[in-house]
């Protein structure tokens, strides 16, 4: 489904991403692990068009989506839940998930009734800034919005990042109802841990490039990769 | 027996304040509605300012320029069409050039440091001033007279314009059509969530220009009505005549809290009425002072206004 060939990305200044190639297959849940200032937040803005690609492809459905615009981007089903949540804290929560929808023009009653059916707390929350929900519900509010774009694929940046336990379970159980769902997900963590136990393949980052990929299983054996990102 | 006495009192000192109050307005009348007749003008202008702040963080100095060059547009149509052909058409140049300076002067500027951005606006105004200087050879215009908003009208005693009624009216319903437009509409949507944060907007599917470029003609379109208002009550228009109104509005939006639309509307019509009672005062000297003083006390004690958001920064 997606195809990221050589993709070198350069942001503020620097060689984020260095010729990196990896593929996320259609209803998979792909992982893309490492630490802090890898480039795994980049990747995702450039798949995003929110930042331009220095080199390489990417490739979207057959599509060539490199350097294309979001509005593009987004219409053609590639969504970005970002890093920190980023909700509209001046809007309310039905707002925030109205926006989601912005580019379609069908009736969006059903979609709506899909979000609160697996986020129930947005329902009771509709009316309510978005800025006054605990940090837990802005997560939820997040993937909500993203998810009223019908997306074909939904890209997670760190959505355990900042969340108590019991919502990082949340967030992990939201992502399998998602994937069962058909939505295809690319997903990066520092909770590697969490994010190897759910996804079907992995790619460990390191400076700019992918240095370890298999199945997540595999990666949660892996000796250097426990080493690394799972605590010994 | 008690409450016979407290009645009692209530009338006497009831009845000399509210004569006070009756005799200031009958012999402050007159100013009072020159006050809020000027107003409603800034408040449309204020509109702009407050506006484009709330979505790009920049204080637009052309804007009173803008408002200024509507007037001489209006005026140079008018020399060869009818009324009834050219305000339309002053509105239509106006939102152009409004649009314009955003793509020129702004636009290219998106991702520079915010002063970059404010020294080019600066520079606009400038460019519109001397360039109207250059075309009207400095001299003054004169507005051409609007029917009906022109004609006389006496309102207790006091003879004044029907712009001074027609003023009030027009900007509430603006005001309440342009509240309705942000707060129930997609486009209304879109700019409150581009103002908040703009990269998540674009994650969202939305041109974050085309939602600028919207805020300037809005802005502009509001000036442009302002202006009709404004040069029927001071006909004369010279290159600098968009410069103290646009100040005002500055000032009446940062009152209000810049960023705020009914904060900039309320400081307008505060500002309009406060300088027109001071002239009534015999202070005519002092009244921009005021309005200036006012800028400054705001600045210092309460920098957020009015209705203004407290936050700080974006970050």
């Amino acid at each position: 489904m997606l195809k990221v060939n050589d993709l070198i990305v350069n942001y503020g200044g620097i060689k984020a991403v260095k010729s990196i190639s990896f593929e996320v297959p259609q209803g998979s849940v792909v992982t893309l692990i490492g630490a802090n200032g890898a480039g795994k937040s980049t990747t995702l803005k450039a798949i995003a068009g929110l930042i331009k690609p220095a080199g390489g492809s990417i490739i979207f459905n057959g599509n060539d989506i490199t350097g294309k615009n979001t509005t593009d981007i987004v219409r053609m089903g590639v969504t970005l839940v970002p890093e920190g949540r980023r909700i509209f804290p001046d809007l309310t929560v039905l707002e925030n998930i109205k926006i989601g929808a912005y580019l379609r023009r069908d009736d969006l009653k059903e979609d709506i009734n899909w979000v609160y059916s697996i986020f129930p707390r947005l329902e009771e929350r509709h009316w309510q800034n978005a800025g006054t929900l605990s940090g837990g519900e802005q997560q939820m509010l997040a993937v909500a919005r993203a998810l009223m774009s019908r997306p074909k694929l939904m890209m997670m940046d760190e959505p355990s990042l900042g969340l108590s336990p019991i919502f990082v379970k949340e967030i992990f159980n939201v992502i399998n109802t998602i994937r069962s769902r058909g939505v295809t997900i690319l997903l990066i963590e520092q909770n590697a841990h969490m994010a190897l136990k759910t996804a079907d393949f992995g790619y460990v980052m390191d400076t700019g490039e992918i240095t370890v990929s298999g199945k997540g299983s595999e990666l949660a054996v892996n000796e250097n990769v426990k080493k690394a990102y799972l605590g010994g | 027996m008690n409450e016979f006495l407290l009645m009692g009192m209530a009338e006497i000192s009831g009845g000399g304040f509210f004569q006070a109050i009756a005799g200031f307005f009958q012999t402050n009348l007159p100013y009072i509605l020159a006050g809020i007749s000027v107003g409603g003008q800034y408040a449309l202008i204020a509109i702009g300012y407050t506006m484009v702040y709330g979505i790009l963080r920049l204080v637009n100095f052309a804007h009173g320029d803008v408002f200024m060059t509507a007037g001489l547009i209006c005026f140079y149509i008018s020399t060869v069409s009818p009324l009834i052909i050219s305000l339309p058409l002053t509105v239509l140049f106006t939102v152009a050039l409004g649009f314009t300076i955003e793509k020129v002067a702004y636009k290219p500027l998106r991702n520079a440091p915010r002063t970059s951005a404010m020294i080019s606006a600066l520079g606009m105004s400038y460019l519109i001033q001397n360039l109207a200087l250059y075309i009207t050879g400095g001299l003054s215009k004169q507005y051409p007279q609007i029917p009906f908003i022109s004609n006389s009208v006496t309102i207790w005693g006091a003879t004044t314009k029907m712009v001074t009624v027609v003023t009030p009216i027009l900007v509430i319903l603006l005001v309440v059509a342009l509240v309705t437009l942000i707060k129930y509409t997609k486009i209304g949507m879109a700019m409150r969530s581009v103002a908040d944060d703009f990269e998540t907007s674009r994650l969202m599917g939305i041109k974050i220009d085309n939602v600028i470029s919207m805020t300037f003609i809005i802005g502009t379109f509001l000036a442009s009505i302002g202006s009709m208002l404004y040069f029927t009550n001071y006909t004369a228009i010279v290159p600098s005549s968009g410069a103290m109104p646009g100040l005002k509005a500055f000032v009446a939006a940062v009152f209000g809290g810049i960023g705020s639309i009914p904060g900039a509307v309320i400081g307008a019509f505060l500002i309009g009425i406060c300088e027109n009672i001071i002239k009534g005062l015999g202070w005519t000297t002092f009244s921009d002072a005021f309005t200036f003083a006012l800028l400054i006390i705001v600045l210092i004690f309460m920098p957020s206004g009015l209705f203004g958001e407290k936050k700080t920064d974006k970050v």
